[in-house]
Parts: C-alpha cells; structure tokens; sequence
C-alpha cells in the first residue's frame, strides 16, 4: 500500500485546476475534500437532530400532552442523542481533523488518503443505516446507551434495536480507521521542526483523541457484539434466565462511554487553544500544562466509568473509587480553564466572531464542568441521576462546549477552507441568539430537574410545578432554531460571492494560514521548516510585518495519491455485511458470505492499486 | 524514540541495530515450548494430583504461577519475535500502553463483579 | 509499478519509522482491547452458567444424562504448540526475506502457514464435537463466552491465514525482495499477535479450574 507515485496524470491535473463532478468526489483521497464531505454531511445530520429535539419540546411544552405518541417520543429522544453524538459533533471534530491536522503540521496530506477516504464513506454509510429504522416505522428507541435488558428479544422485539446495534458497528469501524491515520499522521508526517512540543494544541487534542478513540471503540464493539448474538443467536449474555447480567452491559457500555465524552470534546478543547491566542494576539499560555493536563483527563478518563452508574448498587468501595477518581479529573479540566484565561489576559482583544464563540465556550463549559462535579457525589447523584439535571450538565458540556467551540472553528476556518469569509454582523446575531436560547433551554433544566423532573418521559401530569419551565426550555428550543438559521443565511448570503479571502484575516499564528484560500491541493508548494510554536507570527516578526499574500504555484513535480473508487467499494462490502446481518432470518448466511466476498474483493485491490 | 532525522532514507525496514539470528529464534521457540509443557503440568499436578507431593504445593498457587508463565511467554514471543527488543522504544509504548489499560479493565471488571455476585448471594 | 523511486520517499518521516509498520502496532495495540473485554466477559461468567455440559467438571442433567468435562486439554495443547512454533517459523522466513534468502523465506513462511491451518483445523475440530457432545452457542454462559472468545480469535488466525498466503504468493512470483519485507514484517506482527493472544487464553480458559 504505496501512500506516493509518480502520476503524470496528475501533474496535469495540478496545472489545470482541481478536479470537478461528482465522480471526483466520490473517488477522492484528498484530506481536504474529505474534510469538507464530513462537514457538510455531519451538518444534515446535527439539523436531523435539532429537528428530533424541537419535536420533543414541543410535546414537552404542555403537560399531558398528544402531539407525540410514547413510542414516537422513545424513538425521537434515543435518535437525537444518537445523532448528535455519533453523526454530529464526532464528524464534525472529523471535518477539522481531516481538513486541517495536515495543514497545521506541514504535510501534504495524511498517511494513509485512501483509508482516510474509506472512513468517510463508512461513516455517510453507518448515518444512513442507523436512520434506515425511520423508513421501516422502527427507529431505534431504546436510549443512545441501549441498557440492557430493554434491548432484549424479549422487550425489544422489533427491528428498532438492530438498526441501533448494527448501525453504531458500522460508525466504530469508520472512527477505528481513522483513529489508526491520524495516530501515525501526526506522529510521522510532521515538517522538519515540528516537534512534538512545537505542534499547535489543536492537532496535540486530536491526537489525544484518536488515542482514545482507539483504545475505547473496541469495548463498545465487543458490548454490541454479545447483544447481536444475544438478539440473533439466543445466547445469555444479559439476560438473567441464563445465568447473564444486565450490569455487564453497562459496564462495557460506560468503559467505552466515558471516553467517548472527552472524545467529544477534547477536539473543542483544542479549537478554542487555537482561537484564543489569535484573537488576544497572544500566544497561549501554559502550554506544556495544556499538553499534559489533556494526556491526564485522557488516561483517567479509563477510571472513572462507573460514576455513570452510581444508582446500581455497586456498593461503598466502589462508589468511593470511581468518586475520588471523577472528582479528579476536575482538576486537570480545571488547569486547562485558568490557562484559557491566562490567554487572554493582558492580551489585545479583539472581538471577532470565533472569539464570542471561543468566549461563550469558556463560559458555558465552566457551568457544565460545575454540574458535572455535583455529579461526582455518590448521594447528590442519586438525587439527580435520571432527572433533568443530568440532561442540563450534559448539555452544557456538549452544546455549550463542543458546539460552541465547533461553531467558532467553523467561522474561524471558513475562509481558508471556502476562500470566503462569513459575514461579521450575521455572525454575532447567530452567537446572541444561540446564547441566549442555549441557556433558556438547558438552565431551566437544572431547578426542573432538582424538582423530581425525570428523564426520558413523553409527559408529564400538571400540578408538579414542572409547567413553566419546561414552557421557557421549549421557547428556547425555538430561538436556537432561530440561530442556525441566520447561520445557514449567513453561508448562503457568503456563497454567492467570489472565493477571494485572504490567506491570512485573523493574523494567524500557525501554517494553514501561510497558503492560499482555499489552498491547492498539494497544500504547501515547498515543505515549511518550523523553529517555534507559533510558526507564523515568528515570521511576521522577522520580516518586521504582514506577510505578502502567498501566491498559487504551479506543483508541478509534486507527486499526490491517485483517486481511487476502491475505498467506496470496500465501505459498501462493510455495510453489505451489516445490512445481510439484518437480514439473516430472510436470506440466511449466503447473504453474509457475499458480503464479505465483496469485502473481501475490495479489499484486495485497493491492497494491490497500483497507486 | 529512534534517534533518524526527518530525511533520512532507509533503504531496507528500519531495524539496523542487530537483529537476532534464526540460531536466536530457535532457542527462543524451544524455551517457549518448555514453558507451554511446565503450564500442562502444572494443571495437571495442582488439580488432579493435588493429593500429595509436588501437586499438593501447587495446588493454591496455581493461578498465579499460571499466570507468570504465560506473561513469561507473552514477553519473549512480544521482545524477540516481534522484535520489541530491538525497534524503536515507540513501537513498545504503542503496545505497553493500551496492554496497561486493558489489564485495568480485566482487574476492574474482576473485582466489581465479584463484589456484586456476593452481594447477590447475600441479600438471596 | 513505480513503488521503487516512491520507496526512498516513504521513510521519510518524522520518526525514521516506517508508516505502514506503525499503523499495524497502532492497531494491534487497539485490539489489545477488543480481546480484552471479551476475555473479561468469559472470565465475569466463569462458574456463571446454570446448567452445563461444563468445562472441568462433570454435569449429570435433570433428564439424567451424564457429561463428562467439555474440555479436552491434550489437543489444545498440540494447537498451542503448533501456533508458537508457527511464530517461529514466520520470523524465520521473515529473517530469510530482509537477508533476500528465498529458500528461507518460502520455508519458513510456508511451515508457518500449514501450522496456521492446522490450529484452524484443530478449532473447528473441537467445535463441532462440543456441538455433538451438547454444548452450542446457546446452551449455557460457558457456551455462549467460550464460543464468542474462541471464534474471534479463530477468526483473526483464518485472516491471518489468508494474508500469509497472500503473502507467500507474492513472495513465490519473486516479489518480495529485502525491501519490501516489510510486506511481511507487516503480517507477521499480526500474526505474532495473534498467537500471544492466545497465550493469554490458553491458561484462562483451559488450566484455570
């Protein structure tokens, strides 16, 4: 499996402009396009998911309420946590890995494109899959974290569950691949001088990441695993009658689960270490402490599962570890907060767009940090586990963390990735707004949790003093609509005009900003040689100023990988397997043992692609 | 970390510093072989000889001599065949590190369910 | 193909390490864990299991039917034996192909792989007579753990198995020169997992009463 070759096809391509048409999309190995693939597929998604949250809170709105049957209502609220974790947030962290890891360490792409390729598509596939269940009245339903014995034969007997177990499968096969590229891209594919310690926080966050990602995707696959054959073959594995345990199934669930929390925003963590040294025109503060503070959170975050599960009965020497440890983990969270704000002051603030997000993250995630740590009490928690207080801290953290720092990434890095800037005015509207109906509809949470409000119910009666809350959460709902609305304006309005950004709008302090907007496809037209940690603002330094606008070279000698449909075929063989899974009882094993032929088939010739 | 610049070319699979000779492998593969044969017999003695002798001694510490024969071989057959030993020290912690956390999750798993199954038995 | 001038490029990287080689320890490292939930799971159901055939111990059914322990050690040993000298043997013809000795390499990778079949053999073997004898998937927790361990990696060796061979054909056309050993270097660390996995299960599910 070459990753270069000689390609006089290609030069010629360099000369004449990127490729067009569909078929260049749908065989391209280029990180940057594959970026821009998980973006705006991720986008639909996140918008799937805003959609599934609106309708619940408006059968939230009114006690008693009708608009939503119980069995609509388990299927929207189990397909938005689902959506939101695995089709939104991780594929949108996945649009900047893809787009923007190479460019911040000086490569011309990640090791290995074609793997790269084959995670999108797995991905795009797994997201259809997962929401197959909708066309069949049998959308996943029983919670994104599917506890058993709920997901039994015998309480799920439907296709509902099959769509979530196998659908997931399919998700974890993309996030393992790329997990294994980004490992190796940022430990062998750096620029000459780009140390470890030199790298920018973003790219050492997204590598912490893909550390994580690989080390917990196993579990939940080995957990997804036992219940297909618990639901396909008849084996015990959770299920009492047999001799099983259902808290085995939450213990691999939550080994994975936890994790899979700071994979979800360890990325935003590093967004906002990039946008806060710009826009305070100072160089981030403390960053050895950020380096480690991030592995620290990485590691512990093996330890401390079972605060997930603090209702369960473990007993007191248990709850005591996992509690010790989680309220642990705190502090290198809380090391990373005071260098944010380390940044920023004494530095010369400018209040852009990204910056009001980047600002509104701090703020945000500081108040889901403090519920999460009421959380880490064993008896507080027994109050609040299954309320609506969880559903607040968890919000917090991931609306009011990643979403906000993916937001600002994305008014940040939009014009280097589209060669447009997005309009200033439109861009603040968006933040107040989502500011504003962010916390109307999750603080209200806090006090209606607090109040007895359970999880994970399609109603309730009136009388208990829920009402008024749940009215503000629901009008929120409306107003953060109203937000991604002027965003999506905000795109359309910006599209129309030419793609002429400049390389450099913020004063960037790192290398994605030394190349063109958007840049060319070999991405650096010589290989940079790095001697700081802020590459760029050295540079300007020497020369006593603004750099001049990077020109667009000609690449010609400049060998990249060679398209190639293999990657979208062997991402149809993993779905074929999962789909002929689904239908064993209809097409019995031949159908699997085509799939894996074609699997297997795909495979092969990528192995042997004369690339 | 292995100590080559950024460009220098190799031309054969970096492992320049000496890598062991069959003779090695060899001697290697019969120690592991020895070590299967002691971890047989000491099933075989700790449990159905347990009666008298050698196998009444090993009887309560099967387990644990079980288990340091296996790691025993799990460490030859990771530092000699899989060149461990002699690679980059990055290519041992990509493999040590998840090693360590996989052994915390056995251990945990262990003891949390250990727990649980007495305290079942209990309240039953 | 042009993969020779491309070759000097592709270690050109920021380690000195090839990427390919670092991308199989990455995801072998990964796999550590997968193996590891499945073996908490068979070591959390030890002694689980409510009616048998059982692994060490003999079970009389409440229909009366006597079954002897499951487990049959002699055999699996011989399967054990033979996937460590088959670890042997890769290194071997792994060392045959970065000094460009083909006889080596052929001989060595070509025991490794009968050795490979063999254990795969032996496995379906053993399956299919505790199938005969009353244990399936779904008879009881032994079953269903020591199925699902078992099988995956069962599994893992047969695609190790295929890999090898694809190998191995490549290394009878001619095409595995000293510099590109690494083709096999690349399986061969897989399949040395492989085997050291099973290490781990061989005492766990077969000497630990």
């Amino acid at each position: 499996m070459a990753t270069t070759a000689v390609d006089h096809a290609h030069s010629h391509a360099a000369a004449h402009g990127p490729p067009s048409g569909l078929w260049s999309w749908i065989t391209t190995v280029d990180h940057k396009r594959i970026g821009i693939l998980y973006g705006a597929t991720a986008f639909v998604f996140f918008l799937m998911g805003g959609i599934e949250a609106l309708l619940l809170r408006i059968q939230l709105g009114r006690p008693d309420n009708t608009f939503l049957s119980p069995e609509l209502y388990n299927q929207l609220f189990t397909m938005h946590g689902t959506t939101m974790i695995f089709l939104a947030v991780m594929p949108l962290s996945a649009m900047f890995f893809n787009f923007f890891i190479p460019l911040l360490i000086g490569a011309r792409d990640v090791a290995f494109p074609r793997l790269n390729a084959f995670s999108y598509w797995v991905f795009l596939l797994g997201g259809l899959f997962l929401n197959a269940g909708f066309l069949f009245g049998a959308a996943p339903n029983q919670g994104w974290f599917g506890y058993a014995n709920l997901t039994s034969n015998q309480y799920s007997p439907g296709l509902n569950v099959d769509f979530w177990m196998l659908g997931l499968q399919i998700l974890g096969i993309a996030s393992l691949a790329a997990g294994v590229n980004f490992f190796v891209t940022v430990l062998n594919m750096r620029a000459p001088g780009m140390k470890l310690m030199r790298m920018p926080m973003f790219v050492w966050m997204s590598f912490i990441t893909q550390v994580l990602i690989l080390l917990a995707f196993p579990v939940i696959t080995v957990a997804l695993i036992l219940l297909m054959f618990n639901r396909f073959f008849g084996t015990h594995f959770f299920v009492p009658t047999g001799g099983g345990d259902p808290l085995l199934w939450q213990h691999l669930f939550w080994i994975f689960g936890h994790p899979e929390v700071y994979i979800l925003i360890l990325p935003s963590f590093g967004i906002v270490s990039e946008i806060l040294p710009v826009f305070s025109r100072k160089p981030l503060f403390g960053y050895a402490a950020m380096v480690f503070s991030g592995s620290f959170i990485a590691f512990l975050g093996f330890g401390v599962w079972s605060h997930h599960m603090f209702a369960t009965g473990m007993g007191p020497i248990a709850d005591t570890v996992f509690s010790l440890s989680t309220m642990l983990i705190a502090i290198p969270t809380g090391v990373k907060i005071f260098n944010w704000i380390g940044t920023i002051w004494g530095g010369s603030v400018q209040l852009r767009t990204p910056m009001y997000f980047a600002l509104g993250f701090i703020a945000m995630f500081i108040m889901g940090g403090l519920s999460g740590v009421m959380h880490a009490s064993p008896p507080a928690d027994l109050q609040q586990t299954d309320t609506y207080f969880v559903v607040a801290h968890f919000h917090y953290v991931l609306f009011g963390g990643s979403i906000f720092a993916l937001t600002g990434g994305a008014y940040y890095w939009w014009p280097k990735m589209f060669g447009r800037m997005l309009d200033e005015t439109l861009g603040k509207v968006h933040f107040w707004l989502m500011l504003i109906g962010f916390n109307l509809t999750f603080f209200p949470m806090h006090i209606v949790g607090l109040l007895g409000m359970p999880r994970r119910v399609y109603t309730y009666p009136a009388g208990l003093g829920f009402e008024a809350y749940n009215q503000v959460e629901t009008a929120g709902a409306f107003l953060l609509l109203l937000a991604f609305s002027v965003f999506i304006v905000n795109v359309l309005k910006t599209w129309r005009k030419p793609a002429d950004a400049p390389a450099d709008p913020w004063n960037g302090a790192t290398l994605e900003w030394s190349i063109p907007s958007p840049p060319q496809e070999f991405n650096f037209g010589e290989v940079p040689t790095v001697h700081s940690r802020d590459p760029l603002w050295e540079e300007k330094r020497e020369r006593g100023g603004q750099l001049p606008e990077p020109a667009r070279v000609s690449g010609a000698g400049i060998h990249m990988p060679n398209p190639s449909f293999w990657p979208v075929l062997a991402a149809c063989g993993v779905t074929a397997v999962f789909i002929s899974l689904m239908m064993l009882p209809k097409l019995g094993p031949i159908g699997v043992v085509a799939a894996v032929l074609l699997l297997f088939v795909s495979v092969f010739n990528w192995a042997f692609e004369p690339a | 970390m292995d100590a080559h610049a950024t460009t220098a070319p190799v031309s054969s699979p970096d492992h320049a510093h000496d890598h062991p000779g069959v003779g090695t492998y060899v001697k290697i593969g019969i120690v592991l072989f020895v070590l299967t044969f002691m971890e047989v017999a000491v099933y075989e003695l700790g449990y159905n000889h347990a009666g008298a002798g050698f196998g009444a001694l090993l009887h309560p510490v099967v387990v644990p001599v079980l288990m340091m024969l296996s790691a025993i071989k799990f460490a030859l057959v990771a530092m000699f065949y899989m060149h461990l030993k002699q690679d980059s020290k990055l290519f041992s912690g990509v493999f040590v590190f998840p090693l360590i956390i996989a052994a915390v999750v056995i251990f945990s798993l262990i003891l949390l369910f250990a727990y649980h199954y007495a305290f079942q038995k209990l309240i039953t | 193909m042009s993969h020779d001038t491309a070759h000097a490029l592709e270690h050109d990287t920021s380690t000195g390490l090839d990427n390919r080689k670092l991308a199989i320890w990455t995801f072998i490292g990964s796999e550590c864990l997968f193996f590891a939930s499945l073996i908490s799971t068979y070591l959390v159901y030890r002694g689980k299991s409510l009616v048998g055939p059982f692994p060490h111990e003999a079970w009389t059914s409440p229909a009366g039917r006597h079954f002897d322990p499951i487990l049959e050690i002699k055999l699996v040993t011989v399967g054990t034996a033979l996937l460590l000298f088959s670890s042997l043997f890769v290194v071997i013809g792994l060392n045959g192909a970065q000094r460009g000795n083909r006889g080596q390499l052929l001989a060595g990778l070509g025991a490794t792989i009968v050795c490979g079949i063999f254990f795969v053999g032996m496995q379906v073997y053993e399956f299919t007579h505790f199938v005969h004898e009353g244990l399936k998937l779904q008879t009881n927790l032994f079953g269903a753990s020591f199925f699902t361990l078992t099988g995956f990696h069962g599994t893992h060796v047969t695609i190790g198995v295929i890999w090898l061979s694809t190998v191995f054909i490549l290394a009878l056309r001619g095409k595995l020169p000293p510099k590109k050993a690494l083709n096999l270097e690349m399986a061969a660390l897989y399949w040395h997992f492989v085997d050291v996995v099973w290490i781990v299960i061989f005492p766990v599910v077969y000497l630990m009463k």
